[in-house]
Parts: structure tokens; sequence; C-alpha cells
């Protein structure tokens, strides 16, 4: 190949990226203002749900939900909107719920876990901040011993909330740090046990032993424990989430997902799937790095998001 | 990273190369292939989108229908499509008189303080630079701290923490420290910020002005899904970006985000982070990500591409037999041959990633030219019926074989060794469907057993 056509074909792209990137934006919106809904029209309604990440797969099963109904028929822009709002909440709604209080278990064991800066540390922070002002009595574990000034984040964190963080040294066994943490929550009676860990890749086998480690541990003092087990996603990832969610659930049995960092453009909807296929309640949304930007995750606010819509 | 993406492609080029003659409807089938593909990968849309229209226009022109193998043609032009959205050359940082900032920005937790942290060690060690850390982040909890930690490590220094400095005043402090200490690069680590957060990228502008820094990295994260091109547009537009750092390389996303950077910012990616420790840091080398998407292992277009220069009959019989996990000495043969008329080595190795690695192993195993046309030869000296079944070649076979080409017992059982490797390796590529086994664990290019000898 020459070099002009070389040239002119990146040229090209870019320039139109620039468009794109507004355009697509709200690029529900140009496309119906009560026209026939055609084979164009369910394209690009296709590439909005690819570009808020629900991925390829259920961006077409939910676009073949609506040709069946509605194709050759006149539809308005925002009927076709809330159609697919309303497909993608009704697939959600099983799966918005909070963390349950789990009374019988005192303290009750949450472990938060995750791959690297999704918001683990910041989301322990503010799950202590809505436990406390629900009145229980919490600790918090730092058995991220590994990360430069961890341990310092989440005491933080703690001071912010006027709980204890029981640390180690950097460098220090997780595990052993996770048994000392439940120990002496048990001996206090504290009601909430927040376990925050370090970063990790899902696809690093010795990281991953080094979680499960963690979890064997506890139930040496709590068979039950930990009570749940959250992987903190981050809403800006793509695709990989569905790994991130495998490897981590068949590892240690996540019991539910935390989304965070929904506060940007990014849309969060690979989740629509991940609910779905591995059966995972989305518990909460993080919007912000504040100590109070955590929400109720709601399926239908989430999905009409999705849809660019608002959020009534 | 990528291997997914590799095999999603090359089953769909495998698919496309079985035909003989390709209609249009062949071309649009495999390209909406490859869209499915490039978007599970995580590929911004946009950019998948420009990429399908560009390669189809080729494709179906005149040139690709007419052509002998007019598979092949389609799968050079998606190569060289994604050659080109890579970029091919390594983009080395421009640092500028002393001292020379380098801003890193990016979206929270995207890598930014760890990779600030990487990259002052890899300055002093490689290029003997004396470093400054600075960090701007008065934001989150501890991040200063985080640096700090992180600069004793690298064993560079970093600007003392001062309590309720804000970013521009330390940035001051950091240019006055550097240019008084004789300070060669002052890396500034930024606070995490949403491009959508005015307050926030008005003060990364401010910083910018401030510092007039050679180098401004966005720093982010190769798991990022189609997001990707709205973070990275609005960090363009508010601060002239130099360059991209792609931080979790080491995940197993399947390389979107590598792929499309480029094309959205038109930026070059200058590093890869490629695990959490210090020493994790490396410069991106599109050339060798390219073919490790596109050509690793993929024997069949090597042989292929071989048809054009020697025998395109032999080649597509080869080629059949390959894919049944059929692998005699006629076909030892055959592609050693090809390897001598393609130009040597040379030329079937540049269709294998990690050249440099191969070259170097070559040459440890003292491996050329006049080594394959002697293994041509012994092949040559044998019956039809050796060559079909080597297992009948034993003592007396062997002496008149080396005898008949002028070699030793040594070589011959060298020889039939490799063969055994090779088919060994065919019979296991054809079990896992695909060329993956040829990688290393960590997608590392590895040396197939066989054709060169240890
Ligand atoms: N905008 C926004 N930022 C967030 C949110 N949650 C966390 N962050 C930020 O994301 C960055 C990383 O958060 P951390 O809590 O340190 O993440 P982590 O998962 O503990 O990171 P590692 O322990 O290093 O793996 C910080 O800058 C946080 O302030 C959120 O909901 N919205
Ligand atoms: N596996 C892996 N982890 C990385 C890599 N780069 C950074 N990390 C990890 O990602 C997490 C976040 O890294 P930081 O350097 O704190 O990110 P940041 O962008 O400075 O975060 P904020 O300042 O909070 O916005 C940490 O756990 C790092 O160890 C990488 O290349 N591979
Ligand atoms: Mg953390
Ligand atoms: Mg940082």
């Amino acid at each position: 190949m020459s070099e002009a056509p070389r040239q002119g074909w990146l040229a090209r792209l870019r320039a139109g990226l620039a468009r794109s990137s507004d355009s697509l934006r709200g690029s529900i919106g140009g496309i119906f203002t009560r026209r026939k809904l055609d084979a164009a029209s369910l394209e690009e309604l296709e590439d909005a749900l690819i570009l808020a990440d629900l991925g390829v797969a259920t961006a077409a099963e939910l676009v073949e939900r609506l040709r069946k109904e509605r194709f050759g028929k006149d539809v308005t822009e925002t009927e076709v909107r809330e159609f697919l709002a309303q497909a993608i909440a009704a697939m959600l709604e099983p799966w918005a719920v909070p963390i349950p209080h789990r009374e019988r278990f005192r303290p009750q064991v949450v472990l938060v876990c995750g791959v690297n800066g999704t918001g683990k540390t910041t989301t322990v922070g503010k799950l202590a901040k809505q436990a406390t002002d629900a009145g229980l009595s919490v600790v918090l574990a730092a058995c991220d011993t590994f990360r430069a000034a961890a341990v310092a984040q989440l005491e933080i964190w703690g001071q912010r909330n006027g709980v204890p963080v029981i640390a180690g040294k950097e460098g220090a066994d997780p595990a052993g740090l996770a048994y000392e943490a439940l120990e002496r929550a048990q001996r206090q009676r504290a009601e909430l046990l927040l376990i925050d860990t370090a970063g990790r890749l899902h696809n690093k086998a010795a990281l991953m032993d080094e979680l499960k480690k963690i979890v064997r541990v506890l139930k040496k003092l709590d068979p039950a424990a930990p009570h749940d087990t959250i992987l903190v996603l981050d809403a800006t990832t793509g695709q990989n989430a569905h790994r991130q969610v495998e490897i981590f659930k068949e590892m240690v049995a996540i019991s539910g997902l935390i989304v965070t960092k929904l506060d940007g453009t990014a849309k969060g909807g690979v989740v629509v799937s991940l609910a779905q296929t591995y059966k995972l309640p989305v518990h909460a949304v993080g919007v912000g790095e504040g100590i109070d930007d955590l929400r109720p995750f709601e399926a239908r606010p989430f999905a009409r998001a999705l849809l660019g819509l608002d959020a009534t | 990273m990528f291997e997914s993406l590799t095999t999603r492609l090359g089953n769909v080029f495998d698919r496309l190369k079985r035909r003989g003659a390709l209609g249009e409807a062949d071309v649009l089938e495999a390209m909406r292939d490859v869209r499915v593909a490039l978007l599970e990968a995580d590929v911004a849309l946009p950019v998948v989108r420009d990429f399908i229209a560009a390669v189809r226009e080729k494709a179906i022109g005149q040139e690709v229908i007419r052509s002998i193998t007019p598979g092949q043609m389609v799968v050079k032009i998606v190569h060289d499509h994604l050659v080109q959205l890579l970029g091919s050359e390594t983009a080395a940082l421009e640092l500028g008189s002393p001292p020379a900032p380098i801003l890193m920005c990016g979206l929270q937790g995207s890598g930014k303080t760890t990779t600030s942290a990487k990259l002052a060690r890899r300055l002093k060690l490689k290029e003997k630079k004396k470093v400054l850390l600075a960090s701007l982040d008065t934001r989150r909890p501890a991040a200063q701290e985080q640096l700090e930690v992180l600069a004793r490590q690298a064993e560079v220094a970093s600007l003392p923490i001062v309590p309720g400095q804000g970013p521009l005043e330390i940035t001051r402090r950091a240019l006055d420290t550097a240019r008084r200490e004789g300070v060669d690069v002052v890396i500034l680590d930024t606070a995490g910020r949403l491009h959508v957060d005015p307050a926030l990228m008005d003060e990364l502008v401010a910083v910018q002005n401030l510092a007039k820094p050679h180098e401004t990295l966005l720093v982010v994260d190769a798991l990022t899904g189609q997001d990707a091109v709205n973070v990275a547009n609005a960090f363009k537009e508010r601060v002239a970006l130099t360059g991209i750092v792609l931080t979790r390389m080491d995940g197993d996303a399947r390389g979107g985000a590598a792929l499309s950077m480029r094309a959205i910012t038109g930026k070059p990616i200058k590093l890869v982070g490629v695990g959490e420790k210090l020493d994790a840091l490396e410069p991106f080398h599109p050339q060798r990500v390219a073919s490790r998407i596109l050509d690793m292992g993929d024997v069949v277009s090597l042989v292929e591409k071989a048809a054009d220069l020697v025998d395109k009959e032999d080649a597509e019989k080869l080629a059949k037999r390959l894919a049944k996990g059929a692998f005699d000495l006629n076909d030892l043969r055959t592609q050693l041959q090809q390897v001598t008329k393609m130009g040597g080595m040379g030329g079937i190795l540049a269709k294998l990633p990690g050249v440099a690695k191969i070259k170097a192993q070559m040459a440890e195993a003292n491996v050329d030219e006049t080594m394959i046309k002697r293994q041509i030869a012994i092949i040559n000296s044998m019956t039809p019926k050796e060559r079909r079944n080597p297992d009948i070649i034993q003592a007396s076979r062997k002496r008149r074989i080396a005898a008949g080409s002028g070699t030793g017992v040594p070589d011959i059982n060298r020889l039939l060794k490799q063969h055994r490797q090779m088919q060994d390796m065919m019979k296991r590529m054809k079990k896992q469907g695909g060329l993956q086994s040829l990688l290393g664990g960590r997608g590392m290019p590895q040396l197939p057993p066989g054709l060169f000898p240890r």
C-alpha cells in the first residue's frame, strides 16, 4: 500500500471521531422523529447500546426484541427509548438488592475485592459511613498490605468515619491480618467488619490464591464468613468485566457487585449482561469521591441513564 | 492481552481463505464477523466503523476478487489497516532541556501515580537522568504519601510534602527545586479527575500552562470499554497531549483500548504498564503488537504467502495437510524449500513476532541457510516410502541416507527429531483449533520447535 491513502484513511478517521463522539453521546437522539422503524434505525440503535458497553450480544438481543414488536410501525424517538429502558429495567429489577444487614452474625463480615484502582478502598470508606449512620458499630481491616500507602489511605477513611482501622505492617500477610481483624472485631462485639483488599488482576493466579487464603482463614473463626463478598467494578470497564466476574466468582464466591465512577460518562452497561449471566445482585453505585457518594442501585434510573433518558 | 482477539480474527480469516472465489457477500459476511470481534475486544465503535468501511471498500474492489487468492488478499487488507491503526513506529519520550517537566493525567485510578514512579525509575536507570517526583494530588487520601513511598522504592527524589499547598504552588516549588538542584526531569503526578469535571479540568490546564511540560501523558486503563473515546477526546481538547500510557496491559483484556487510542487521539502510545511493580513499564512497539494480533503462528498464511513465490499447488496441498494435522517428511521438505525460496530465514521470520528474540535464538543455535539446504538434501536422499513413514528409518537406512546426502548419521537423527517435534506441534494445534499453543503463558513469542534445532 502506498503512503498517501494511508494518511488519508487515518486523517479521515480522526476527523470523523471528533464528530462522532459528540453525535454519539446523544446518539439515539437524532435517530427517531416519528418515522418508520427500519433496518438502518435499528442498526443505529444497536450501536448506541454498544457505546454504553452493553456488549454486542446483549445489544443485538434487545434490538431484536424491539424489531419484533415495532418493525415497520411509526414510532417516535421517545417511544423507542422508553421501550428499551423498560426492557433493561425489567432485566435488572431482580438484581437491585442492597447489602443485607445480617444481625445474627456479630460481626457481619464484608470482604471487598476487585481489580486494581476500581475504588475498593473508597467504597469501604463510603460503606462505613452508611453503616455508622445506621447506628452500627463498624471496624475496618486494611488488608491491602502491598500497595504503597494503601493503609494510610484507609486510615484516613477510618478517621473520617470515626471507626477503628486494624492494620499491619506493609508487606504483612493479608490473611493473617484478616484473621486478627476478625478476632478483634469479635472481641469488641462489633456489628460490621469491612475488609479492604489489594487490587488484583483476576488472571494472576498467585494473587487470587492470596484472596482465597483470606477467605479460608476467616472461616476458621466463623464458618459462615465472609457473609458478603463484594466485587467492586469500575463503570469504565468494558467487556473484560465478564472475565473479572467469572473468575472472582469462581475463586471467592462473589455475592454481589458495586459499580463505581458512574459520575463520569461511562454508563456501565456491561452490568446488564453481568447480573443476568452470573445471577449477581448489584448492591450500590459510586457517584463521586466523597463520603456520601454511594447510592443504592436502582434498575429504572440506571436503565434510563443508559439510554440517555432523564432519571424520572 | 490480545490472545482471544487473535483467535477470533484467525477463525474469520480461515473461513475466508478456504474459499476459492470470493463474492461480495462473502466479504460482507467476513466483515461482520471482524466487526463483532473488534467490538468484543472493546475497540471503540467509531474506530471499528471506519475500519470496517475502509476495509470493505478495498476488499470489494476488482483487484481482490480477481486475484488468485482472494481470501488472502482480504486478510492482507485487514492486516495493513490494523498496522496503520496502531502506528508503525515506537515513539520515544521527548524530554527537552532540563529541568524537563512531564505531566501525568487521567481518570481516577488509571495508574498515574504508579506510572510516575515507574517512569522515574526507568529514566534513572536507563538514561541516567536525575529525576524529581512531585505529587500534585491534594485530594485523594494519602495520595502524596503513596508517591513518596514509591519514590523511595525507586530510589528517586520526591518533593517534600507541605500540607496545605495547592497543585499550582506545588508545581512552582517542584520547578524551583529542580532548577536549584540540577534535576533533569520533573515528573508531575496529578489527582485523578473526570473529563467532565470543569473545575478540575481547569486546574489541569493551569498546571500545564505553568509547567509547560514537553510531555503530557494521558494514563489510560487498558481494561477501558467504549468510554475511552469520550475520555481521550475530552482530555485532548483541554490539555495538549503528547502521548498515551496504557496500564494493566498485564490483564487479559482483548486490547481494544490499545487498538483505538491512537486513532482517537492521533497521539502515540508511548509506554505500557505491565504490572504493579516498579519495573513493570515498557515501551510500546506497535509493529510487534500488530503481528501478535495478526500473524502469530499463522502457519497457513505463511505457507500461502510462500505460494505466491513458490508453487501454489504445493502450498495448498501442504496447507490442507497441516489443517488435518498430517505432516510427513515430504511436507517438511516443501516447507524447507519454501523457506529458501522466500529469501531465506529473513522472509519467514519477518512474519513472526518477537523477531529480535528469535534471531537471537537462531544465532545461538547456529541456524543458517546452508543448514536448511543440507536438510533438504537429506530428505532428497530418502525413498518415497521413508518420507511418508519416517518411523521405518532405522540404523542401516540412516547410514545410506547420510552417505547419499553427504552428511552424518547425527544430522539424520537431528532432522528426524525436529520432524517429530513439528508433527506433535501440528497435532496439538489441530486439537486446540488454533495456534495459541505457540504463545507462551504470557503471550511472549516462543520459537516453534522443529524448524530451528536447539
Ligand atoms: N469519580 C469517582 N471516583 C471514584 C469513585 N470511587 C472511587 N473513586 C476514585 O478512584 C480512585 C481509586 O480509588 P481507590 O478506592 O483507591 O481504588 P482501589 O480499588 O482501592 O485501588 P487499589 O487498592 O489501588 O486497587 C481514587 O482516586 C478514588 O477517589 C466514584 O464513584 N467516582
Ligand atoms: N496490574 C497492574 N496494576 C497496575 C498497573 N499500573 C497501576 N496499577 C495498579 O492500579 C492501582 C491504581 O494505581 P495508582 O497509580 O494509584 O492510580 P492513580 O491513577 O494514581 O489513582 P488516583 O490517583 O486515585 O486517581 C494500584 O493498585 C496500582 O498498583 C499495571 O500496569 N498493572
Ligand atoms: Mg485500595
Ligand atoms: Mg494517584
